[in-house]
């Protein structure tokens, strides 16, 4: 492989890792914090594909679109919580498996009653159609640069909210003791539906900045929840820092797997997998 | 028997920082009760969990009988002949009285893992389990969801379970936790009666029960052992008492 | 990972009696029902195998599996493969393989999903399972996406004596009839033995059996080979009634489903798997065949109303039909073994 085509495939690796981490940031919060498992999770990155397609379609662009798409997702997390997940904080595992699962059925005829069962395409903006020549013929598109650097902001944001704000300190003392978090005055209750609403809206912004490249299609989300699952498990589950090396590795190893050996392309990552929980049963950075 | 059932050697568990239990050495004997005093926090439960297993210990040794069981699971070094108990009652509430002791003894069976056959056809785990309920005066709640019995016979099962498995060695963690003057009248008779062919190591903030029961006295502050000796030895030395039993004698 | 819950292990008389007459109906049922539906009862049949297995991984032992359909599917593609292409296989031995092949890679895979606990185990066993289902969707040589075809039921034959034709719908529905009693009465069996209670005591207090001595991932792992083996039974008998395997049997769809048998009939006691899958199928059965109402076609968004269902099943009936019953069996008695 050259120096170029090495080039490319990192840049692929490192973009689809940052779309994995922006899953898998959320699915460990809400882990973390709430002990709620999700599997509804990819109908999450979906809704924002879908809203991506439908929005821009109306609106004529593509950022106002991400920016109306990441307000009403929000929004959607705030009901979905206050409506459904909170009952089930409590609850056994298997109860929110089910419960979780339920909804990936409902989300996907809801889709399709919205939005109907076709493939669609969704444009590049122009500015950001440009390609960067790196050979005499081959380049690299611009987009997936700007996917990178909206993950990269993003994930730097949550990392600023996390370490260095109020917000973040309350979210960190809930997640650590709950009672005594409550008993000090933090609202527990909002606690949760901030971080809920977060982690929808990571997911369904994920769903938005990839549109244009996936394209928008009925159950898309399953693919990426198995993967973003597969981070969480690899990374440990409540560990952000954990599911952003997590989903570097599984950027890696996938991307470059499929290249050099396109017979086990699909099974890489689930040996990659194995091979860490026979070395650390509870992921790389357990909480 | 002139070796020690279970010793310990410098056993020291660290946290980040924080020595929980540091360079510890203790050893039980047979026919003896030794008993493990100090205030809370004094990192007592941390020195069960590394003699038992449950936690691994950053340095020191253990020794059960002539074997060394340091780093040991808790599962294979039950199977040597340790049992505990646990300060926070650790049975099965669903199951009755019965089938948490039988249980318990069936752990001990070579055929536990035949599949077809009834499992309360097995007479040798019955009697061991049976002969377990008698001696903490269990019998008559055999049938009793164990949810449902009171504080100080779920405690008196923890004792029943943790003989049923015929160890050599017993770690009870404050069995007399939350009992009544009754109660625990009770459970040190039970002891008293289980102290012969055993070697127990027995934690208790219940100081009349400590100083009825114990052959010797180990007392831990602050993860370290400040003092060990005979209960004479350990009333008379002004350092314990300064620390720790000036406010424990009302 | 779970409560300290305990399961409706000894069935009330009331429940069963009315097993009894369930059997009693089931054996009847052929004389009267048309072959569309004795097909649908043996599917019923087969999938109350398949949720029973998974019981003595969820209800018995407490392992929350969402990767149990790989074993189901995995035995239908060993018929499918072992099925020569012009003329029958022999039952007698390959239902043992195929079986055996379940078996062993829920031994595999267990080898690795076994030591992790909770929500671990959960999601590295729908991890798995995708990648089964990945393996096969992406590779023609093992069918692809199409999936396999089994052009012929396995023969019955003995040395030129044929004691029975699976072709026959009757036989077959008697054959899963007899299939599913066997393995409920050893999974019964199983349950009572010196096995099973260790099995029961993992559920309710896994620490304190490895404090009491019990290798419990030992355990654990012959619990998810066994239970693999079986779903391989109910795969195998899927094979042989549709004649077709698809990736698709094998995804974690089809595990959670199986899930959802074994908590709407109530878990841990195996008849409330039967139950759970009865009825899961039946409801399936129903809303995929509603009506047209005015413009919409309700019957086309079934998986709407499947999801409906499942959230509501679960939001107020979390322990299923037998629990419920046992509840009210308990309003009054105080029997010391007959809880939930």
């Amino acid at each position: 492989m050259d120096l170029a085509n090495f080039l490319i495939q990192l840049l692929n690796s490192v973009q689809y890792g940052l779309l994995l981490f922006m899953l898998a940031a959320g699915l460990t919060l809400i882990f973390g914090i709430m002990g709620v498992v999700n599997l509804a999770h990819g109908s999450f990155y979906m809704l924002g594909a879908y809203l991506a397609w439908s929005l821009s379609a109306q609106w004529g662009s593509l950022s106002l679109a991400i920016i109306g798409g990441a307000a009403l997702s929000v929004l959607f997390g705030v009901v979905l919580e206050w409506l459904l997940f909170r009952h089930f904080y409590k609850r056994d595992h298997l109860d929110q498996v089910l419960l979780t699962f339920g909804l990936i059925y409902v989300f996907e005829e809801l889709r399709s009653i919205l939005w109907g069962d076709d493939v669609h395409g969704v444009a590049i903006p122009d500015l950001l159609s440009a390609s960067i020549p790196l050979t005499d013929n081959l380049s690299y598109p611009v987009y997936r640069l700007f996917i990178s650097g909206v993950c990269i902001a993003l994930a730097l944001g949550l990392y600023l909210l996390i370490s260095k704000t109020r917000l973040g300190m309350k979210i960190r003392a809930g997640a650590f003791n709950r009672d005594m978090a409550e008993s000090l005055g933090v609202n527990i209750k909002r606690i949760h539906a901030v971080v809920f609403a977060m982690g929808v809206a990571l997911a369904a912004v994920a769903g938005m900045i990839a549109a244009p490249i996936s394209s928008v299609y009925p159950n898309m989300g399953s693919q990426v929840l198995i993967m973003s699952f597969v981070v969480v498990v690899i990374g440990g589950i409540g560990s952000v820092r954990g599911a952003l090396i997590s989903a570097m590795l599984v950027g890696l190893v996938d991307t470059f797997g499929k290249v050099l050996l396109p017979q086990m392309a699909g099974m890489l990552v689930y040996m990659l997998m194995a091979a860490v929980l026979l070395w650390k049963p509870e992921g790389l950075f357990k909480q | 028997m002139s070796e020690a059932l279970l010793s310990a050697k410098n056993l020291t568990k660290r946290f980040g920082g924080l020595a929980a239990v540091n360079e510890v050495s203790v050893a039980i004997w047979r026919n003896q009760i030794h008993a493990v005093i100090g205030p809370n926090g004094a990192g007592k439960s941390t020195l069960t969990h590394l003699l038992s297993g449950d936690l691994p210990a950053t340095s020191g040794t253990v020794t059960l009988g002539r074997r060394d069981v340091t780093g040991w699971s808790p599962e294979k070094i039950s199977r040597q002949g340790l049992g505990r108990s646990y300060q926070k009652t650790n049975i099965f509430l669903p199951f009755s009285v019965w089938e948490n002791v039988r249980l318990a003894s069936q752990s001990r069976a070579p055929h536990a893992s035949r599949w077809l056959s009834r499992a309360i056809t097995f007479e040798a785990i019955n009697a061991r389990a049976e002969r377990a309920l008698e001696l903490c005066g269990l019998q008559d709640r055999k049938n009793s969801i164990a949810g449902t019995i009171s504080h100080g016979e779920q405690r008196q099962l923890e004792i029943a379970m943790t003989l049923a498995t015929g160890p050599k060695v017993l770690l009870l963690d404050e069995p007399l936790a939350g009992m009544g003057a009754l109660e625990a009248e009770r459970m040190v008779a039970l002891l008293q009666s289980i102290k012969k062919d055993h070697g127990i190591l027995l934690i208790e903030h219940d100081m009349d029960a400590v100083f009825a029961l114990a052959d010797q006295l180990t007392v831990m502050v602050n993860g370290q052992v400040i003092a060990s000796g005979t209960p004479a030895e350990i009333r008379a030395d002004a350092g314990v008492q300064a620390a720790y039993l000036g406010e424990e004698q009302t | 990972m779970s409560t300290q819950k305990s399961n409706l292990e000894i069935l009330p008389r009331s429940v069963q009696i009315a097993l009894a007459v369930g059997l009693i109906a089931l054996a009847a049922f052929p004389f009267a029902g048309t072959e569309f539906y004795i097909q649908m009862v043996t599917r019923m049949m087969i999938m109350a195998i398949f949720a029973m297995s998974l019981d003595l991984l969820q209800g018995v032992t407490g392992l929350v599996s969402l990767g149990h359909a790989v074993y189901f599917g995995l035995a239908g593609y060993a018929l499918a493969f072992l099925t020569p292409q012009g003329e029958a296989l022999s039952l007698w031995w390959s239902l043992p393989v195929a079986v055996l092949a379940s078996g062993l890679a829920a031994l595999v895979i267990g080898f690795f999903v076994v030591r992790t606990q909770g929500i671990y185990f959960i999601m590295v066993t729908m991890a798995f399972a995708q990648m089964v289902f990945y393996l096969f969707f992406d590779n023609k040589v093992l069918g692809g996406s199409d999936g396999l075809y089994i052009n012929f039921k396995p023969s019955a034959e003995v040395a030129g004596w044929v004691p029975f034709d699976l072709d026959n719908k009757l036989t077959l529905y008697y054959f899963t009839l007899g299939a599913m009693l066997l393995v409920y009465a050893f999974l019964r069996r199983l349950l009572w033995s010196p096995f099973g209670r260790a099995l029961a005591g993992i559920r309710v207090n896994e620490h304190r059996m490895r404090a009491m001595g019990f290798g419990t991932i030992g355990y654990k792992l012959a619990a998810f080979a066994l239970a693999g083996a079986l779903a391989g039974l109910a795969g195998y008998l899927w094979g042989t009634q549709t004649g077709y395997i698809n990736p698709e049997l094998m995804g974690f769809h089809m595990s959670a489903h199986a899930l959802m048998m074994v908590i709407l009939g109530g878990m841990g006691n195996f008849a409330g798997a039967i139950v759970g899958a009865f009825a899961f199928e039946y409801v399936l059965h129903v809303f995929k065949d509603l009506p047209q109402l005015g413009s919409v076609n309700l019957g086309k968004h079934w998986q709407l109303w499947m999801g409906l269902f499942i959230v509501l099943v679960v939001t107020f009936a979390p322990r299923g039909l037998l629990g419920l019953l046992g509840r009210v069996k308990r309003l009054g008695k105080n029997k010391a073994v007959s809880h939930e």
